[in-house]
């Protein structure tokens, strides 16, 4: 079963179709590729939120639809939450 | 069905020719202090209804137009048979019944000074129950799913909105543009992030910079009255605890929503009716009821809803057919979901049977069948205020 699902190859978060647990392997597919991809979850990540492919240092952009949705203001470990508290708009 | 060429449906041929869904006789309030008096016909003749507002009264230049343009076009609307118009004074309430006259349709006005308010109410009562039983006896008739216009816009939305609701209204958005349709999306300050990739959808050069100067108009409307970064609005709370961290993000996936390969064929002002058929851009509020209430003011007759987190907006006159891919709130807010698409993300439905399940929910819906939101009573008519009035 899929617990986390990829946009595009380009993409380094992923997004959980469930409620992901902390140390959890979880099971992710790239829609555009259908490629497999497993990744060990270092924390919970609840349904619909971003989860960590690769680890980020500050400032990287956080790649989804192939684009760049914002920075990253503090460092990311692969498997690790990704939302407001370490990713943040370019824009306003 | 939705696998036809050209699938029909049953609805109302207007006396301009276009095609409405609806039957629907309105009683329209000119300004704020009229809307009693139609709440009091609505409650004498049954089958008619009150659309009251906020507004009316002192405004002037483009906010008065927008006002006017929202007014007619709503009384215009191939949804709407016929409309009774209550205004405080006569002249401004004859304009209203002017510009929805030329649609051919019945409509008549009434003014409150020198009358009063009672003797208002009796007068356009008689009239609203002329009208309501001239309408209960219009049939509905055959007529193609590509004369039904089709706006769309989401609201609430979280992660799951982009990967499999919005594709969804894409996909069907695709199949109608195909059939001939008309259809359009908006939510201007939404595709911030994105509006390169929007630019580059338009159909041509002169399309792709309309968009740009709407979109940086209102970006700079943002920038002159903002206060802080707008993180506190721009996600909103529910997009957050959906998920969605940034504008940007919520841009890329708001823009699934004119799926992968149809262009825009042109930018509408905020209410501006369409002059053919194709894919519109509309400069509007992201805002789900002042998005709605323009798109119905242009004579958009049902609207697509995706939502992540559960908005359960509506509208007095276009039907709102809702549809989530959030298994969570498909479950927890059943009554207001049209349509639960959240198989896409067990991987149990492809993007295109859901695009054809979502076109079948609105042949269904043209045909009569209620959705949930005029079901549970929602018709959210909210205008688009430009600045303060004088």
């Amino acid at each position: 079963m899929i617990q986390f699902l990829i946009h595009e190859e380009a993409d380094n978060v992923g997004v959980a179709t469930v409620d992901i647990k902390k140390g959890e392997k979880a099971a992710g597919l790239y829609m555009d590729s259908q490629k497999k991809v497993e990744i060990k979850a270092l924390q919970e990540i609840p349904l619909g939120h971003k989860l960590a492919l690769i680890s980020l240092k500050k400032d990287d952009s956080v790649i989804k639809y192939g684009h760049d949705i914002g920075r990253v203001v503090a460092d990311i470990k692969t498997g690790e939450h990704v939302h407001i508290h370490n990713l943040k708009t370019r824009r306003w | 069905m939705a696998k036809a060429k050209n699938p029909k449906v049953f609805a109302y041929r207007r006396e301009n020719g276009r095609v409405g869904i609806r039957n629907h006789v309105v009683i329209l309030p000119l300004d704020d202090l009229s809307n009693s008096a139609c709440e009091k016909v609505a409650y004498n003749v049954k089958g008619c209804k009150a659309i009251p507002h906020a507004y009316g009264r002192l405004q002037f230049g483009k906010d008065l137009e927008l006002f006017f343009r929202t007014m007619i076009g709503t009384g215009a609307n191939p949804n709407v048979a016929a409309v009774v118009v209550i205004g405080i004074e006569p002249d401004w309430t004859h304009r209203i019944v002017e510009g929805i006259a030329k649609t051919g349709k019945p409509v008549a006005g009434f003014s409150i000074e020198r009358y009063g308010e009672f003797k208002t109410v009796e007068m356009a009562s008689w009239k609203a129950k002329e009208y309501v039983q001239w309408a209960s006896e219009l049939r509905r008739e055959p007529v193609d799913l590509k004369e039904v216009w089709v706006s769309v816009k989401c609201g609430e939305s979280d992660t799951t909105s982009g990967l499999a609701s919005n594709p969804t209204v894409g996909n069907a958005l695709e199949k109608l543009v195909a059939m001939g349709g008309t259809c359009s999306f908006g939510e201007t300050s939404e595709i911030t992030g994105a509006e390169m990739v929007c630019k580059e959808r338009a159909a041509n050069r002169k399309v792709g910079e309309q968009f740009m100067a709407t979109f940086n108009a209102y970006q700079k409307m943002i920038d002159d009255n903002k206060t802080d970064d707008l993180s506190g609005s721009q996600p909103t709370k529910g997009n957050i605890r959906g998920g969605l961290t940034t504008i940007e993000e919520k841009a890329f996936g708001n823009l699934q929503k004119i799926g992968k390969k149809i262009s825009y064929v042109g930018v509408l002002d905020k209410a501006e009716a369409p002059c053919d058929r194709g894919l519109w851009f509309m400069d509007t509020s992201s805002a789900a009821a002042e998005a709605v209430t323009l798109w119905a003011a242009a004579g958009f007759v049902a609207h697509f809803f995706p939502t992540g987190q559960g908005n359960i907006i509506g509208n007095p006159i276009e039907p709102v057919i809702k549809l989530t891919a959030n298994p969570l709130t498909a479950k927890t807010m059943s009554e207001h979901i049209d349509y639960d698409c959240s198989a896409i993300l067990s991987g149990e439905m492809t993007l295109d049977q859901s695009g054809d399940n979502l076109i079948e929910v609105l042949v269904r819906t043209c045909n009569g069948r209620l959705t949930a939101q005029e079901v549970l009573g929602h018709e959210e008519f909210v205008l688009t205020k430009l600045y303060e009035s004088a």
